[in-house]
């Protein structure tokens, strides 16, 4: 789960992790109250859940209250396209203002579970405000990396290191090893999967600060943390996706035309896999899960057909826990109650099988019962032509 | 011999007064494995379908001289679970449950290497299973064959997809391996492989992949330097779209890593025989083994 930048400062500011001042505004007047408050200038920044927002217009710089309330009315309702939102771009619901700070120097840092060391990593970089991706292909030399011990956490000497790979000194040398000891203690306190601040800044001042901040959860610990579960922005979400969230279907919008509904994660992708293996395009992933109910297949169905692109499905079960007479029971309730338009090529195998078959076989209804994973996508990709 | 699971399996379920640790208990004593007893805390002493039911691993172990668990306790408490199995002793410990956070993984992980004698399979996996001798896990047990074919994966269904089609074309399997698909695991694609070459019984094997990370890599130049048994391989997630998460937890094409391509480049590169299309898996297993 992703938060926003001034959710997750507020997040730095309970760790005593240090970032400029900063406020979202609820109008135009309060923008500019609050850029009076920080002596006239302000940053405005637009909270959308992608990054780029910068070159897209979605952050500037108010010289003065009165500009920061016209930026303010410009930035919110404002549909933001960055190179992460795709051309279809993201509406501003929210608008942010930060203290300006005398830049000196901007670096890069991030924590993230590594899967090859399967521990938390410290990535760390004199190259901040770029992306790190580039930095690494550019100059790897310039990348740090510091991986943490699980039963000790970030010890002093580590985060010594990684400040005098920042080229940190004296005054700047101290927070800078304060700031990320504070920083691994949220990670890991909080269960994050991400953190990335970019850039991290040096201040005319001496100051060692986070002047924006990306963070990211594990979904599989929200349970224990309820505080943080509260940042979700349904707003950030698309609509079928979060209609799919209800009955625990794992659901992700493509572009294509194919909609696919399967058992399991792999098999799900082995489906869109095969689908554009045999010339066809899918219109999106589903794992319905192992022990779905009927209901949920149902509801699986009913979210694939809400997407107008989708001119044919293809249901590829492989039953283990998930039992196929339940399937097609889910399958002949869906096309009962809201009607199944489009051709619907299904590929039962395993647990209960021959009931799957022999009930969508007596409903009557014009499903095409597909031999085989093969003969399911050419099945789905020929009815689309 | 076979790998990690044969006759010589005493298997507990932790958890098994659950619904589902019950249920899997019984399809695993009804495919034949030796189920001995469960795990659940505060109901020792206790009796469940005849299985005996014990306050811990430890008197679990004590009592019934289990070497094996299958973990179904849930997320909360499930890394908690696997460091006790452990702390018992015990030899094979699969932990099926899904959606344990990844920083109580990471400590599991830490303190792995101080009990060398025992091996972890999964989180979020379908267990391990040697056709006509045991499982240990919620696969289907019908659909495979003895033989003498190894299958390693991160993924349930699609694992019963490859061994599906190999015993459709009368192809057996020795062990099949789900290793899950939770970005920090127990057993590895290495770890499996390695078991696979040194088995006697073993003459082939497939390894399904997915996108993200850089375990198929490491994979592959495992293959290059230690394995001599023909490899097929499938990757799955190639139409995905980078930046979004496919499912797994792990499965994710980000900052231009984890994609399918140089995976399957990798792979090919190391003299494994990579099909396309997920249908194939069967078919080049076969075409392998007849040359």
């Amino acid at each position: 789960m992703n938060i926003h930048e001034y959710q997750a400062k507020e997040l730095l500011r309970l760790f005593h992790v240090a970032t400029p001042d900063g406020h979202v505004a609820q109008d135009a007047e309060e923008a500019r109250q609050i850029a009076k408050g920080f002596g006239g200038k302000a940053v405005v920044k637009a909270q959308i859940h992608a990054g780029g927002r910068g070159k897209g217009g979605g952050v500037k710089f108010a010289k003065d209250p009165d500009t920061a309330a016209d930026l303010f009315k410009q930035m919110l309702g404002m549909n933001l396209v960055t190179k992460q939102t795709g051309p279809e771009g993201r509406k501003v619901q929210t608008v942010f203002l930060s203290d300006p700070k005398d830049i000196a120097k901007e670096l890069y840092l991030s924590l993230l579970v590594d899967r090859g060391s399967s521990r938390v990593t410290v990535l760390a970089s004199t190259e901040g405000g770029v992306e790190i991706e580039e930095v690494a292909e550019a100059t790897p030399e310039k990348i740090f990396k510091v991986i943490v011990d699980p039963a000790l956490g970030l010890t002093g000497f580590q985060a010594r290191q990684i400040c005098f790979d920042l080229g940190l000194s004296g005054d700047a040398f101290k927070k800078g090893v304060v700031f990320l000891l504070n920083l691994y203690r949220l990670f890991v306190e909080k269960d994050c999967a991400m953190v990335e601040i970019n850039p991290l800044i040096l201040t005319e001042q001496g100051e060692v600060m986070a002047l924006d901040c990306k963070m990211a959860f594990d979904d599989n610990a929200l349970f224990r943390h309820p505080d943080v579960l509260a940042l979700r922005d349904l707003n950030e979400e698309a609509s079928e996706e979060i209609e799919a969230s209800k009955f625990n279907l794992n659901f992700i919008k493509l572009d294509g035309n194919i909609g696919c509904m399967v058992n399991g994660a792999g098999l799900a992708m082995a489906t869109m896999d095969i689908i554009k293996y045999h010339g066809g395009e899918p219109a999106n992933f589903l794992d319905v899960g192992g022990g779905a109910t009927e209901e949920a297949v149902k509801n699986a169905f009913r979210i694939i057909l809400q997407d107008p692109s989708v001119k044919a499905v293809m249901v590829n079960i492989f039953g283990g826990i998930m039992r196929c007479d339940i399937v097609a029971a889910g399958i002949v309730k869906a096309a009962k109650e809201i009607g199944i338009k489009v051709p619907v090529v299904v590929r039962l195998e395993g647990t209960n099988v021959e009931e799957g078959k022999r009930i969508l076989a007596d409903s009557g209804l014009n499903l095409q019962v597909a031999d085989g994973i093969k003969d399911a996508a050419e099945r789905a990709v020929a009815s689309v032509r | 011999m076979s790998v990690l699971v044969g006759n010589d399996t005493r298997l507990i379920v932790q958890g098994i007064t659950g619904r589902e640790g019950l249920y899997h208990a019984k399809g695993c004593r009804d495919y034949g494995t030796k189920v001995v007893g469960g795990v659940t805390p505060g109901k020792g002493g206790t009796e469940i379908e005849g299985f005996p039911v014990f306050n811990t691993v430890k008197d679990a172990r004590a009592a019934t001289g289990a070497n094996a668990t299958m973990i179904f306790v849930p997320p909360v408490a499930a890394a908690d679970a696997i460091l006790e199995a452990l702390d018992a002793g015990i030899e094979l410990i699969v932990c099926i449950t899904e959606g344990i956070p990844v920083l109580d993984m990471v400590k599991v992980k830490r303190v792995l290497p101080d009990y060398p004698k025992s091996c972890l399979i999964g989180p979020n996996c379908p267990g391990v299973i040697t056709p006509g001798k045991a499982k240990i896990g919620i696969m289907p047990g019908r659909i495979h064959l003895p033989g003498s074919v190894g299958v390693v994966s991160r993924s349930g269904t699609l694992t019963y997809e490859a061994v599906g089609q190999l015993t459709a074309l009368g192809i057996g399997q020795s062990t099949c391996i789900g290793i899950g698909g939770d970005p920090v695991n127990g057993t590895s694609h290495i770890d499996a492989l390695r078991f696979f070459q040194d088995d006697p019984d073993t003459s082939a094997i497939v390894m399904i992949g997915e996108i993200g990370g850089s375990a198929e890599e490491e994979a592959a130049a495992f293959v290059k330097a230690y394995v001599t048994k023909p490899v097929v391989s499938f990757i799955a997630g190639q139409s995905a779209p980078p930046g979004r998460r496919m499912g797994h937890a792990g499965a994710i094409i980000s900052g231009g890593k984890g994609g399918a391509s140089d995976k399957m480049a990798a792979l090919q590169a190391a003299g494994i025989t990579v099909v396309e299309s997920p249908a194939d898996m069967g078919k080049a297993l076969a075409e392998r083994m007849r040359k």
